[in-house]
């Protein structure tokens, strides 16, 4: 894992203080709130419905048992026990009072944490494949780049203020787990035939009221031109992204707008001023930070096999999660585990105070001291030794956290919704929970397959709805919830936005209309081989509106 | 009808301006009932916001019905009661919530 050195201690030390006299003086009434709003976002404190809520920063996903201890310490002491992993590979905090947040802050910076630019026009968190550096498929772990990318963009002086806010994700496989196309800039670690690396280069993707797959500029971008590139693009989209409507501001409206060929010349061309000049990565500088992601001594474990097989015949629930849950590791002798923050009728990504010392345990006993946030808000043990799984597993059933559920209908991905956010037009939370409760059956579940639901509860799309298999918008007509379908969405490497397939559905009739689509796939699928994604793709919407709409035809 | 909410500064609590001060349950929310006492709650909470009370000041639109407040929109029932998926937290929670 990357360790701060002397000068991030110092950078974000003083941006502690610095915040803390910004909270200090606004509680005192000498700065006004439409002073301290844009400096308590740049803090990554937001006004939510209940309380202020805080939103930190979990770099490419990445954290160490002593960080999520700390995340469980902050959640115990200072919120309600409890917090919510969010589809940026963050955690947010709910209920925190702005005179505690400098306290949280000081915490956080002793485990080199912070909740820097989790807000605001600005470069935000970079995120990554949450099986970086473990995953069986991987050119190369990209973290490296992830971290580099994160220095360089910290506090950048041309980039802070941006037109609109800047997500960057990193992916070092061909099978994209970071959904890098549905990013401002999403970057592919790959190989060359020369056996050199280097990025495809995605740009302007994006989800919210204008979802748009992002267009790849390059293919192939030798290591060293990393930052030069990403500088180019961002004065590209500095320059001339729009400034006079919030709506139009993202940079996947200036690549539509100008169209690709063109915002492709234009970047080249300010690369061409910029290329193998001072932001050229020194292969020293790239060799120094991939040193801190060096992966871990995994020493052999071949008993994993014999002990594996052993404890299926043991226990049934044992290997349905190691089916649906556990991942091959590069190393034969390990595994990646996925820790669904799933449960049935959970609310998707919240953990309380004690399930993240669980997990920090888990992590620090059988793991490299290592845990992952996914984008899809559950928690990843990158690296276990295959003989290690089943003590992971019984502990993990112990906590209440061995929902065998991966890749299922039932692993939701939700935004908090109008139960907490100010944004929010319908509540997402309770229609996963309503959704996670009807398909309850495991076996159910595994019979339907591999289906990524997601759920927003508004336009900005925090929820990934667009590219959710099945994705629902929850939207407000004549002050009530309504929930908008949409079919066919993903966020792979082919990725795709969803298509609406009808008129919405109250908060009643949303989760019987989401079986009927669930009956319909089983219906026309090919065989059990043929997943959700596909069958849709090869038949289109129109057997899903006839099961979903005909009998109103009908009617009327 | 309309009754004045805002979230307090220094821990971002819900509250509603009720008989001279902000409390933080809805229910005894001073209730105006034409345009003159909507004004005059929102020179209220211009006033507070401007002292730096309370933040993100609005004027909602209730009914009452049996003597009990109700806000028109989901939104600010959501905010008078606390998350709808935990009923152990918000003012819900609390010992004294109906």
């Amino acid at each position: 894992m990357y360790r701060y050195d002397e000068f991030d201690h110092q950078f974000v030390q003083a941006r502690v203080a610095q915040f803390s006299d910004q909270v200090e003086r606004r509680l005192a009434g000498e700065i006004t709130e439409d002073q301290f709003r844009p400096l308590r976002l740049m803090n990554g404190v937001y006004l939510q419905l209940h309380a202020y809520m805080l939103r930190i920063a979990v770099p490419y996903g990445t954290l160490s048992s002593k960080q999520l201890r700390m995340l469980a310490h902050i959640a115990r002491k200072y919120d309600k026990g409890y917090g919510h992993f969010t589809t940026r590979q963050n955690i947010q905090f709910n209920w925190p009072a702005l005179s505690d947040v400098p306290a949280i802050l000081a915490d956080l910076a002793s485990v080199e944490m912070h909740a820097i630019q989790t807000s605001g026009n600005c470069i935000r968190n970079v995120t990554a494949d949450h099986f970086a550096g473990a995953a069986a498929d991987e050119a190369a772990d990209p973290r490296p780049y992830a971290e580099i990318l994160r220095q360089w963009s910290s506090v950048h002086p041309e980039f802070s203020y941006l037109p609109r806010k800047f997500k960057i994700a990193v992916t070092g496989s061909e099978r994209d787990r970071a959904a890098i196309q549905t990013h401002d800039i999403g970057l592919h670690l790959k190989k060359n035939a020369a056996g050199e690396l280097g990025f495809a280069v995605y740009v302007g993707g994006g989800q919210g009221r204008t979802p748009l797959v992002a267009k790849k500029i390059r293919d192939f971008l030798p290591e060293q031109h990393l930052l030069s590139y990403c500088t180019a693009i961002l004065r590209v989209y500095n320059l001339y992204g729009r400034r006079d409507n919030k709506y139009k501001a993202r940079i996947k409206i200036l690549v539509h707008e100008t169209g690709v060929e063109e915002f492709t010349r234009q970047v080249d061309a300010e690369w061409g001023e910029l290329k193998d000049g001072e932001l050229t990565l020194p292969e020293a500088d790239i060799k120094a930070i991939d040193a801190y992601f060096a992966p871990p001594a995994l020493p052999a474990r071949p008993e994993g096999d014999e002990a594996i097989k052993l404890a299926r015949l043991d226990s049934r629930s044992f290997s349905e999660w190691l089916d649906q849950n556990v991942v091959t590791h590069r190393n034969p002798d390990y595994a990646a585990v996925t820790i669904s923050l799933k449960g049935i009728g959970e609310v998707p990504g919240d953990a309380s105070d004690s399930q993240m010392d669980a997990v920090a345990d888990l992590a620090e006993k059988y793991a490299f001291d290592e845990v992952r946030v996914s984008h899809e808000q559950n928690l990843i043990l990158p690296h276990v030794a295959r003989a290690d799984l089943k003590a992971i597993y019984d502990r993990l059933a112990e906590i209440g956290l061995a929902t065998a559920n991966s890749d299922l209908i039932s692993d939701i991905i939700a935004c908090p919704g109008l139960d907490y956010c100010a944004l929010a037009n319908a509540r997402s939370i309770i229609v996963a929970q309503n959704i996670s409760k009807r398909f309850a059956s495991l076996e159910r579940q595994r019979d339907i397959g591999e289906l990524k639901l997601k759920i927003s509860g508004c336009i900005n799309a925090c929820g990934h709805h667009h590219v959710g298999h099945i994705g629902i918008l929850g939207v407000e007509k004549k002050g009530a919830e309504l929930y908008q379908v949409t079919l066919g969405g993903s966020a792979d490497e082919h990725t795709s936005v969803g298509e609406i397939i009808g008129r919405g559905f109250g908060p009643d009739e949303i989760t019987d209309a989401i079986e009927t689509v669930v009956e319909t796939y089983l219906a026309i699928r090919l065989d059990r081989s043929e997943k959700f994604l596909d069958a849709y793709r090869r038949v289109g919407p129109a057997p899903f509106k006839e099961a979903l709409y005909a009998g109103e035809a009908k009617a009327a | 009808m309309k009754i004045l909410t805002a979230n307090r500064l220094t821990d971002g609590e819900a509250v509603w301006y009720a008989g001279g001060a902000w409390a933080e349950t809805i229910d005894s929310s001073e209730l105006a009932a034409d345009k003159a006492a909507e004004e005059r709650l929102e020179t209220i909470g211009a006033a507070s916001f401007a002292a730096n009370e309370v933040v993100d000041v609005n004027l909602i639109d209730v009914d009452v019905v049996d003597g009990a407040i109700h806000p028109l929109r989901l939104r600010e029932r959501i905010r008078a009661a606390g998350p709808t998926n935990r009923n152990d937290l918000g003012k819900q929670a609390r010992p004294n919530a109906a």
